[in-house]
């Protein structure tokens, strides 16, 4: 302490004497400044001591020095001279002393060059070094060090560090290439090439920066974003917060580029149609469907929903920028959810409240409606500052309409009597402004106005005739009491504004005052002299007009005042007066002009309109600069306006996907799998980095399958809006095995955006390793682990049997991480790297919080798992013979449904036996109400023999009902039903057996069925009675612990509701069949089918 | 995007200067000098000042102004927001942040706005991150510094910034595990005249003081969280989980920090908990002016209402008070003219008057709005809107913590018309 206290004053000491001998320009404390003159002699030996102590052996002391020299930089001192003596410590061991010699390096390398190139060596040992901080703030350091001639080696330094293993490095070199192209624009075509490779970066961290860093160098290369859009969408919940702003801002151009509006057209900037809008606001589905065939790009909907919740973060300009967001991007009826968030940042410091205020003003002159219910929000406290009161009564102004005119008002009344006589003449203004925008109050408000006429107040009084001078331009009818009134204030009135606008408005209406207006003018002929110009203006206008309209009486007073004016200091009256004269006083000179001196001055004028000072602001982007400083700020990027055909989607198509990487870690498998990824291999293959890896990977990867999905999504939500976002995990996790696909798969695919739900049963008619019965079983399952999981499966499918249910619920385990995953979407703080069920020596935190979130919730113990057995049955669909050649067959695959969760998948394959073509084969439109069906896509033809394999889900409610619709060809219909077993309403779910006993436990009495029935003696062991049961249901074997009683676990497809099955084996053959599930009906159906098999030889 | 950084003091010197990129010379700072001489308060300055060359955009706190220097389009709410970020750093560091605390750690201030910003763009402003990279300067680490010459900075990059939970730094041990939780409402009032309530809002913050071992995982639940009409949160709490059960489940910073801030739906009528008599009347003609003033308490839930504060911005015509109160202190600036009425606890069986006369200017004519009044007032063990925490669970760790919970009611912009 006693050190730290005589560095600081010696620090001051040093200030001050400085300060001493640099001109003395600064103020300097005045205790210091005495000292500094009195060591005026002795300062030159002050920084010959920092040197000595530099080059002295002690570290301490050279510590102690440049902590001195750090202190004169931060006071703005010149320590230049100091240059050489700092820079041999750069490559000191003492990290805190290397600092500071960065600090002082940064700051004056750019002075002294020559000197600087002394420590360049240092920084390229230190780019090397094993330390990650270390070859990070080498990075930073050369990179800040602004010396032209080592552009090559920053240059170089970027490259490499842009590769580094460490995603802090990477950041590092994000920001590097921000200075080096402030340094030199040139090298701009090698900076892209880096941000570029920095894009395709999956680390959270880098995110940000290197949006940044091409905000600053390349904006204008849009084409740069595409392949990394739904990444960036994905990842931004994780970005920390400044990335997040700016990675916001970038996307909110972006989707302007790309995407058409979403607004309607009547509905775009009009106030007026504002009502139109609301009512939209409750049909909105109708709206989207039927009004208008608008649908809004997937794309453009997962960046709306990604960024909701950024609303609730605590970093207000996060918040503002979603808000701006929305403003720009959402639909017309989707931008107000961004309304309670902003009132919310009003509560925040005086700064952050002013920026707000701003764009809510901006924001509330279009759309009145997102602000009024928090119209009290806006009320003004008289400890306000005044530019923020002045913000607030212009929101109040516009959010004034009819009905709240009247709060309004009696709000007003009080600030008018505000002891802030500025503020007072503002409120003035607005209710002149809310009088002329609602008629209804233009007389209260006039009433009201005139009334402060009285005020003491002098600015009060002006600021009032001022307003009512325009009130009554723009209905001058009735009103000539008011003009009286406000003749008469004349005399007491100095404000020169006020006084010119009486005397113009009595010389525009003299004709509704004929007796007063020749009085006024000969009170101002008296004053005239030693009026302001202005009023002097005003007066020879109202002269002239007198002189018109009523010359009897006011001639002479016109020549006077005419000749006062024409011998006036003021060029401007000398002026107005000539011409005044010429105009309106008959000679010979006067041409054509003086015949029309009435109808020139006289002439009945426009209203003036009183509007918002924020009218116009909306041309700048919210929340910008620009938009705050109304006038463009340098590097404004102008958001373009939307394009009236969408650019091609499928540029954002990402070609080269791994979900094998969410679960590959666990499996060791990385590397091979993804051979095309060989920059990535070396970011990520560093041993060190391994934990953080597998979870920037896994987090990333998952992200990239749900990217890939989010197309998608994006596109089932449209078609049915109210989709439940818990259905989102059945979608992505259909796309991640569709993005599985998309690598093997042309992009022609994929431009059918309707049409993607076909894709991966598509391919399944003609697999590599043909096998049709078990293929198409466990297509699905396979499909979406086949890549995650070993090479041998690949092999080995061709022979899943349903003996090998061990095998198959080992692959369907990684997939049900996934499905857990998916579902929080969006909060990718919870996700965890697939080998999340491997057991592994660290957990990490993030990990356990998700064990934590499975075990807590309900059903947490139940995982849906690949069906045990599928049968190979496939029932009659469409003979061929009512089909006109189309035929048709179905099959229960007994695989959780990727479209929606409630739904049971059904395979069709539909086979062409006419000889000609068949086009357009789908699913009729009119299906029988209350039957939901996913139905497949369109297949555009079927050549004659082949076939195709379909599949669809249909939900049937968790009943044996029959679903029927129709099949339709281009020329025919054909009506079919699906006719489902009661077993295949199931799906078989994996728990163990203290669960299910827990499970039990709740299923008593009306919720349980039983049934005693002799087996088959082939029946009686394990293996038989298992298949035979999964042959007849869709159940999960429960691991059992005794030999005689067999468990099985299902679920309903539709309510999820849990099915148990249990099957005790008594002596003599005889066995008992307990069923419990909550669908007591199905629980009895399955029991009598039950009863059936197991009863079969 | 942050050129430099200016601190301006409240006479208008500048004390300290940072730049992150070329060195922009401090004669930028007469435009905001100019600026500030216009503003009639220190609150007046505008936040954006524009210069032919740069844009100034300024906070002010602890009556310093933070100036940074602008020179292309960035969002005013980034800087700001950054700005208020590093007064919140430095408080954290030097427990105030005054400039005589900033002159005295010159070199950790200087080292950490090197931290905080790269070429202008954060870097690192979580603070368990900058307390790794530099520590906090403490007596002892002083001393123990000078004797063994070790150092403030950290060699190693900070475990936080690169894991998914960059708010909370590994290997934690505290002998003793508590956390404590202190949920703050305030109440944002106008009262008109007539006591009749123009708005009254509640807003609400949970401030936390978590000192726990390892890697815990906490959930607070509420007893009524419907309460809740509009939350913010810590970047650590779990947005889905909230969204789905109103459960808030977090991985706690280390230390204190700030869980949510929410805002109490406006559909719930607010109880005001103070009620004010006044009298205040000037007299046309008179030079002197009455002032009568009682305060009671109201619906407070059957808890003391304390460290009442009053203050009041009388007319600039008013010379002088007389003033007579019956319990606390008052003062009254002849400068300013501010009055200030300590009151300390209100007594519901006396209450508390500030009774006596002013002199105005002779002359003068009567001043044509009465003063507003503004309340400071704390009620401890409640809060206003009513919202309980129903239980705090801990996952992931094996030890029993202390746990606690504080609730207090404060007034926010309590202020009463007259």
């Amino acid at each position: 302490m006693l050190s730290m206290s005589t560095n600081n004053s010696s620090y001051n000491d040093q200030g001050g004497a400085d300060s001493a001998v640099e001109i003395g320009q600064e103020t300097t404390p005045t205790s210091n400044s005495g000292a500094g003159f009195g060591l005026f002699s002795t300062d030159f030996k002050k920084n010959d001591d920092l040197k000595e102590m530099l080059e002295n052996n002690k570290e301490s002391l050279k510590l102690e020095a440049m902590k001195r020299i750090v202190g004169l930089i931060a006071k703005g001192k010149n320590a230049s001279e100091l240059f050489p003596a700092v820079v041999k410590n750069v490559a000191s061991k003492n990290i805190e002393l290397k600092k500071l010699v960065y600090v002082y390096l940064v700051r004056y390398a750019e002075e002294q060059q020559d000197l600087a190139l002394l420590s360049i060596s240092t920084f390229q040992r230190a780019l090397k070094d094993p330390n990650q901080l270390i070859r990070a703030s080498a990075l930073r350091v050369l990179s800040s060090i602004r010396v032209p001639i080592i552009i090559p080696i920053m240059m170089l330094a970027i490259k490499e560090a842009a590769s580094d293993m460490s995603p802090y490095v990477r950041k590092t070199s994000a920001h590097a290439i921000q200075k080096l192209y402030s340094l030199d624009p040139d090298q701009k075509e090698h900076l892209i090439e880096v941000i570029e490779k920095l894009l395709k970066d999956k680390s959270t961290l880098v995110a940000g920066s290197v949006v940044m860093a091409f905000e600053e160098v390349c904006p204008e290369r849009i084409d740069l974003i595409h392949k990394n859009y739904r990444k960036l969408c994905n990842l931004l919940v994780d970005v920390e917060e400044w990335g997040q702003v700016v990675i916001i801002s970038m996307l909110t151009r972006y989707a302007r580029t790309q995407f058409t509006s979403p607004w309607r057209e009547d509905g775009v900037f009009d106030e007026n149609s504002e009502r139109a809008f609301y009512e939209s606001d409750e049909e909105k589905t109708r709206d989207d469907t039927e009004i208008k065939p608008y649908t809004m790009d997937p794309d453009h909907r997962l960046l709306l929903r990604n960024t909701k919740p950024l609303l609730q973060s605590r970093n207000t300009a996060v918040v503002m920028s979603v808000a701006q967001l929305y403003w720009h991007l959402a639909p017309r009826n989707e931008v107000s959810i961004v309304t309670k968030s902003l009132v919310r940042l009003l509560r925040s410091h005086r700064e952050v409240q002013y920026i707000v205020l701003q764009n809510i003003a901006t924001m509330s002159i279009q759309r009145k409606g997102m602000f009024e219910p928090y119209m009290k929000s806006f009320y003004v406290r008289s400890t306000d500052a005044t530019h923020i009161k002045s913000l607030k009564l212009e929101i109040l102004t516009n959010l004034a309409n009819e009905a709240n005119i009247s709060t309004i008002l009696r709000e007003f009344q009080t600030y008018v009597k505000s002891q802030d006589k500025q503020f007072a003449a503002g409120t003035i203004q607005a209710i002149g402004r809310c009088a002329t925008n609602i008629s209804e109050v233009t007389d209260t408000c006039l009433n009201g106005l005139v009334l402060l006429l009285s005020n003491r107040d002098e600015t009060v009084v002006a600021e009032s005739v001022v307003v009512i001078k325009k009130l009554l331009q723009a209905q001058p009818s009735q009103h000539s009491d008011i003009i009286k009134h406000m003749a008469k204030l004349l005399d007491n009135i100095t404000v020169s504004m006020a006084r010119a606008s009486i005397l113009w408005l009595i010389g525009e209406y003299c004709e509704r005052v004929p007796k007063i207006a020749p009085d006024v003018l000969r009170k101002m002929a008296k004053s005239f002299t030693s009026e302001e110009d202005i009023v002097k203006l005003q007066t020879v206008n109202l002269a002239a007009k007198l002189y018109l309209t009523n010359s009897k009486q006011t001639k002479l007073l016109t020549q006077y005042i005419l000749n006062l004016g024409k011998y006036d200091q003021n060029y401007d009256i000398r002026d107005r007066t000539r011409f005044i004269r010429q105009l309106i006083v008959p000679n010979e000179k006067s041409g054509a002009l003086s015949k029309y001196a009435r109808r020139i001055l006289l002439a009945p004028k426009p209203a003036p309109v009183l509007e918002s000072a924020y009218k116009d602001r909306d041309r700048y982007q919210l929340g910008t600069l620009s938009h705050t400083i109304n006038t463009k700020a340098s590097g404004y990027l102008e958001l373009s306006d939307w394009p009236a055909v969408a650019p091609d989607q499928s540029v954002r198509n990402v070609e080269v996907i791994e979900p094998v990487k969410e679960w590959a870690p666990s499996l060791g498998k990385t590397g091979k799998s993804k051979p095309a990824k060989s920059s990535d291999d070396k970011f990520y293959s560093d041993s060190g980095e391994e934990e953080e890896d597998e979870k920037g990977s896994g987090t990333s990867s998952s992200n990239d399958g749900s990217s890939s999905s989010s197309a998608e999504s994006g596109s089932d939500a449209e078609s049915d809006e109210d989709k439940s976002s818990s259905q989102s995990s059945e979608e992505s996790e259909k796309s991640s095995s569709q993005s599985e696909k998309s690598s093997s798969e042309s992009d022609i695919e994929q431009k059918k955006k309707k049409k993607m739900k076909k894709p991966p049963q598509k391919k399944n008619v003609k697999p590599p390793n043909k096998d049709s019965d078990s293929d198409e079983n466990g297509n699905l399952a396979r499909k979406a682990s086949s890549s995650s999981a070993e090479d041998s499966s690949d092999s080995e499918s061709g022979s899943v049997t349903d003996s090998d249910t061990e095998h198959q619920k080992s692959k369907v385990k990684p997939k049900e991480v996934k499905l857990q995953k998916e579902v929080s979407l969006l909060d990718l703080d919870d996700f965890t790297p697939g080998p999340a069920t491997q057991p592994r020596s660290v957990l990490s935190p993030s990990l356990l919080t998700d064990l934590e979130g499975l075990s807590l919730s309900n059903i947490s113990t139940m995982q849906v798992s690949g069906p045990a057995f599928v049968p190979e049955k496939s029932h009659n669909l469409l003979h061929r013979m009512t089909g006109k050649g189309l035929a048709a067959q179905y099959q229960f695959t007994r695989q959780p449904c990727l479209y929606q969760p409630n739904m049971v998948s059904v395979q069709i394959s539909l086979t062409n036996t006419s000889d000609h073509r068949l086009e357009q084969i789908h699913i009729g439109e009119r299906s029988p109400a209350g039957l939901k069906i996913h139905c497949f896509n369109t297949i555009e033809f079927l050549e004659p023999d082949a076939s195709v394999t379909v599949s669809m889900g249909i939900d049937f409610n968790d009943s044996t009902q029959a679903a029927n619709f129709q099949l339709c060809t281009k020329e025919d219909q054909f009506s079919v039903s699906i006719q489902p077993a009661v077993g295949d309403l199931f799906l078989a779910v994996t728990m163990t057996e203290q669960d299910f006993r827990k499970e039990q436990g709740k299923l008593q009495g009306m919720n349980e069925c039983s049934a005693t029935i002799t087996v088959t003696a082939e029946n009686t062991s394990s293996q038989p009675l298992n298949r035979r049961v999964a042959a007849m249901a869709n159940v999960g074997v429960v691991p059992s612990g005794q030999d005689n009683v067999h468990r099985f676990a299902g679920k309903t497809a539709c309510s999820g509701a849990v099915l148990l099955v249990t099957v005790e084996l008594r002596e003599s053959s005889a066995a008992v069949i307990t069923i419990n599930t909550e669908k007591s009906v199905m629980g009895s159906m399955l029991l009598r089918d039950l009863k059936k098999s197991l009863a079969q030889a | 995007m942050i050129h430099s950084l200016f601190l301006v003091n409240s006479s208008g010197d500048i004390f300290l200067e940072k730049h992150w990129k070329s060195v922009v010379s401090r004669s930028v700072c007469d435009y905001f000098f100019e600026a500030q001489e216009r503003a009639s308060e220190p609150e007046n300055v505008p936040p954006v000042i524009p210069t032919p060359h740069h844009y100034l955009i300024s906070v002010l706190r602890h009556r310093i102004y933070f100036v940074a220097v602008i020179q292309s389009e960035v969002p005013p709410l980034f800087v700001i927001e950054f700005l208020h970020r590093v007064v919140d750093t430095f408080q954290d560091y030097f427990g105030v942040c005054t400039e005589a605390a900033i002159k005295d750690n010159v070199v950790v201030v200087y080292e950490l706005l090197e931290e905080m910003l790269d070429n202008g763009f954060p870097l690192a402003t979580e603070s368990n991150i900058l307390k790794e990279l530099i520590k906090p300067p403490t007596i002892l680490r002083t001393v123990v510094n000078t004797i063994t010459g070790s150092t403030n900075v950290g060699e190693q990059l900070p475990t936080g910034q690169l894991s998914v939970v960059p708010w909370r730094r590994t290997g934690v041990k505290y002998t003793n595990n508590e956390a404590y939780f202190d949920v703050v409402e305030e109440i944002d009032a106008i009262i008109d005249k007539s006591g009749s309530t123009i708005t009254a809002e509640i807003q609400g913050v949970i401030d936390a003081c978590v000192k726990l071992t390892g890697m815990p995982d906490l959930t607070l639940s509420f007893m009524n969280p419907r309460l809740l009409d509009d939350v913010s949160f810590h970047p650590c709490v779990r947005f889905k989980r909230w969204e789905a059960e109103r459960i808030l489940s977090f991985i706690p910073p280390d230390g204190n920090f700030r869980l949510l801030s929410y805002h109490v739906s406006s559909q719930n009528l607010v109880a005001i908990p103070v009620y004010v008599k006044h009298n205040i009347t000037f007299r046309e003609g008179s030079s002197q002016g009455r002032f009568e003033l009682t305060l009671g308490p109201k619906q407070t839930m059957g808890k003391g209402v304390e460290a009442v504060l009053v203050n009041s911005q009388l007319p600039r015509g008013v010379l002088n008070t007389n003033l007579n109160p019956s319990q606390g202190t008052y003062t009254f600036d002849p400068v300013t003219k501010l009055l200030t009425w300590d009151v300390g606890k209100i007594n519901p069986q006396k209450l508390p008057s500030l009774k006596g006369s002013m002199s105005l200017q002779a002359g003068a004519s009567k001043p044509d709005e009465n003063p507003t009044i503004n309340i400071q007032f704390k009620i401890q063990q409640s809060a206003l809107s009513g919202l309980k925490v129903n239980r705090l669970d801990m996952y992931g760790e094996k030890y029993k913590p202390f746990k606690g919970i504080k609730y207090m009611t404060k007034a926010g912009k309590f202020q009463v018309r007259t």
